[in-house]
């Protein structure tokens, strides 16, 4: 229940909104074990508590890296810490992505966003292990071609690490000369095997939704399609109510859940 | 129940039992009257008690009224429950010192006193042993809660009438406690002397009704508490018709019957802090003027306020129908999931204490009138 | 020719055709190619065709004064691109351009109209495929329109 004071080991602007900030235990403590998929609360001082998916390399305990985006008073502290600042760190909570699930199939991910932060931390742990899966593909939209998240991380698993990478933008500059339109699109003409692949999705509901069609009349098995969902959470323990999402915590229960779980509590509008 | 190690001690002979608990290092806690209505505070002795008053209590009303007798255990529950002794309404998680670029985190003492709970109800006790679940049940124990709890006395009252809004009948949790007591009282008035059918539940309470005088129950006296408890069983304000209920609501998530209630929900949040099992909080984290010291606080929520569901884009239950449906559904339905039974006791405070009347029970009917009007 | 018909079965835009239908098809298809920036088709000229997109990357484009080119969307290998041809009065309403080296097989719109108003089993046949294709570009513009990346404040850029 109590924090635990991380320091601020390097603070990197992602885009015009988001940043990464990258934490570390101070003196010899331990590192921090996670699973890609969990998220931590992080603390600014005085002024409240947010939960933020992990999105660092769970190989790296030591050091770990959140991304996310200024949407409030508490986000906006965080933005503005630097290098040897310090917050407060409960977690990780909530479960992760299904990598054991995944073993031997084709992986498609889907990303919408700043949903990419916690898929990163699930590609690290793919392409760490690249062997133990057959064809690895992420589909990424983002708003604009400046919004683009991690692109020299991106750029690397494609090249080095048998990353079929498809980056997409609702709206383009006239410089962008990538793909302009929604990751369902993409996600069309994108060739796996719908028998043997598991879906991971994470962005916006809407996509997720859309996304989660897609892969299933594609002919993916709705259990072996997965979102992350995102709900407020004060206490991440399953104590608070705020997460809440029909009879599920996202906080304990979640947030990845198969798409057969929250199929019917998603299409409920205000739940 | 075994009936022949039940015993009776008159009114005065009763006398000594706050102190006997206070002897052993309980704090008591029991109904007494502040501001009009009867609530649960510390109690020094019986005197304390709301003796010879009643409560009147129909949706949207609550009103004090004298009895004709010298019953201390004459109305049925008001606005507070035990939870605030458990699950505080506010309560301080830690203090945050910053002393340069290092923050210190401490939590306050967790010590508390054990509490014993001087006339719990059964309805009461339900909901305490929900709030158990909730807070002691899975993985994650809430600490605040475990203290607070741990070693808690408890003296039930079975109840030998009901109130307006009861419908514990209903949600089988009263009007007889079953369990989660040391002892039990079956308050007796009317014929004979004004006595109490003493039964205990465990090596403590055992001890401690030794030291009461009293005398071995009478068939009759064992008569008279079983029809004071029918007499409550009977007469129960409310149904609440609990058949298929999970179903029922999941079924409805969209519903007509939300929009019209909408019409009347004030969105107050009163059925939820009165309610003996929601359990939903929100933190406050303030800092002092200097920057150097900051604290965080929890507080009871409600899922009837717009913050409740905030996300960086917004609310997500922004209508005051999508919350009255969220909190009856949690309740009634998807607490079955959750903790394995249903999040009401039938205690009936959230239908008194609605200032516009909301009927908990009414609405369960409503949604049953309208699938029975949609059915072929 | 035969290359063709296989190219054309194997799209899931000619599965479940009745081979008669697609003999048709194939009657009005031909091999393209596009250098990158190449225009497939221009805003207001005659939809004379249709593409099926074998190789590369084509961007749908149109032109505002002050804001250049702006993509609108970028269709891709085995994508069906463009449907004016079968919607009067047959002009292309944006722009086409390869980004990268295209392969495609166009389908003569004009010759097929013909043999759809011939023979209207043809026609639904096709009209149905079309449909499907304009139905999904529909859904992405509208998912589009929602800005869902954005902070919820519903700015456009």
């Amino acid at each position: 229940m109590l924090p635990v004071p991380y320091r601020v080991q390097r603070r990197r602007q992602e885009s015009h909104d988001t940043f990464t900030l990258e934490l570390s235990r101070s003196g010899s403590a331990p590192g921090l074990e996670f699973a890609p998929g969990q998220f931590n609360m992080l603390y600014a001082f005085g002024a409240g508590e947010v939960p933020i998916s992990i999105s660092g390399d769970p190989a790296r305990p030591d050091v770990i890296a959140h991304t996310t985006r200024v949407v409030g008073g508490v986000t906006r502290v965080l933005s503005r810490l630097r290098r040897g600042g310090t917050v407060g760190l409960r977690g990780p909570f909530g479960n992760g992505w299904p990598l054991e699930q995944s073993r031997g199939r084709d992986v498609v991910i889907v990303a919408g966003g700043i949903g990419l932060a916690p898929l990163r931390a699930l590609l690290y742990a793919l392409t760490a292990n690249r062997g133990r899966f057959a064809r690895i593909a992420l589909v990424y939209g983002a708003r604009t071609p400046e919004d683009v998240l991690f692109g020299a991380e991106l750029e690397r698993w494609r090249t080095s690490a048998d990353v079929e990478i498809a980056v997409t933008v609702d709206r383009a500059t006239e410089s962008w000369a990538g793909r302009v339109g929604v990751v369902t699109a993409l996600l069309r003409r994108l060739s796996f095997d719908p028998a043997n692949a598991v879906g991971m999705i994470c962005g916006p509901e809407v996509m997720m939704r859309y996304a989660a069609a897609e892969l299933l009349s594609r002919g993916v098995a709705p259990d072996s399609i997965f979102l992350s969902i995102e709900r407020n959470m004060k206490c991440a323990v399953g104590h608070c109510g705020h997460c809440l999402f029909g009879p599920l915590f996202i906080c304990r229960d979640g947030p990845v859940f198969p798409y057969e779980r929250v199929e019917t509590t998603l299409r409920v509008a205000e739940l | 129940m075994d009936e022949k190690t039940l015993r009776v001690v008159t009114r005065a002979a009763l006398e000594p039992l706050p102190g006997l608990l206070r002897d052993r290092g309980f704090t008591v806690v029991g109904p007494t009257i502040r501001e009009a209505a009867i609530v649960y505070d510390e109690i020094e002795s019986l005197a304390d008690l709301p003796i010879g008053w009643t409560d009147e209590q129909g949706p949207g009303g609550y009103r004090l009224r004298r009895r004709s007798d010298e019953a201390l255990f004459g109305y049925n529950v008001g606005p507070h429950s035990w939870k605030g002794r458990f699950h505080p309404s506010d309560v301080l998680l830690f203090q945050a010192q910053r002393n340069g670029r290092d923050v210190e985190f401490t939590a306050p003492p967790t010590e508390s006193p054990p509490v014993a709970l001087f006339g719990a109800r059964a309805c009461d006790l339900a909901a305490v042993a929900i709030q158990d679940r909730v807070f002691l049940g899975s993985a994650s124990i809430d600490p605040i809660y475990a203290t607070r709890r741990r070693g808690a006395f408890v003296v039930a009252v079975h109840c030998t009438q009901a109130g307006g809004t009861c419908f514990c009948e209903s949600m089988r949790t009263g009007p007889r406690a079953t369990r989660g007591f040391d002892l039990a009282l079956t308050e007796l008035l009317g014929a004979g002397e004004h006595r109490f059918l003493v039964e205990n539940a465990s090596e403590r309470g055992a001890e401690i009704a030794d030291r009461l005088a009293s005398r071995p129950a009478s068939s009759e006296d064992l008569a008279a508490a079983r029809a004071g408890v029918e007499r409550a069983r009977t007469s129960m304000g409310r149904k609440l018709d609990t058949d298929g209920i999970r179903d029922l609501l999941y079924r409805h998530a969209e519903s007509e019957v939300w929009d019209a209630v909408a019409h009347r929900c004030l969105s107050c949040t009163n059925c939820t802090m009165v309610c003996p099992t929601c359990f939903c909080t929100t933190v406050e984290d303030v800092s002092d003027l200097s920057r150097e010291h900051a604290e965080r606080r929890r507080l009871w929520d409600s899922c009837f306020t717009l913050g409740f569901t905030h996300l960086g884009s917004g609310s997500v239950r922004t209508s005051t129908s999508s919350r009255y449906r969220h909190w009856i559904t949690h309740k009634l339905a998807s607490w079955h999931d959750q903790f394995g039974s249903s999040g009401c006791v039938g205690c009936g405070r959230c239908i008194t204490w609605c200032p516009v009347g909301i009927d908990i029970t009414e609405e369960v009917g409503r949604l049953r009138e309208a699938e029975g009007s949609r059915a072929p | 020719m035969k290359d063709l018909e296989h190219l054309l079965r194997e799209h899931p835009f000619a599965s479940g055709l009745p081979s008669a239908a697609l003999s048709l098809l194939v009657g009005c298809a031909s091999n393209v190619q596009y250098e990158p920036g190449e225009y497939l088709f221009r805003t207001g000229e005659p939809a004379d065709r249709f593409f099926i997109l074998r190789h590369g990357e084509v961007a749908v484009e149109v032109y505002a004064a002050g804001r250049g080119r702006i993509t609108i969307e970028t269709a891709g290998e085995g994508d069906v691109l463009g449907w004016s041809w079968l919607v009067p009065p047959h002009r292309w309403l944006f722009d086409g351009r390869a980004i990268t080296l295209t392969r495609a097989i166009a389908l003569d719109g004009a010759c097929l109209r013909a043999k759809c108003e011939a023979n209207h089993d043809l026609g639904y046949e096709l009209l149905k495929r079309v449909t499907h294709v304009m139905a999904e570009r529909l859904t992405s513009a509208r998912l589009q329109v929602l800005d869902l990346y954005g902070d919820g404040s519903g700015d456009v850029v």
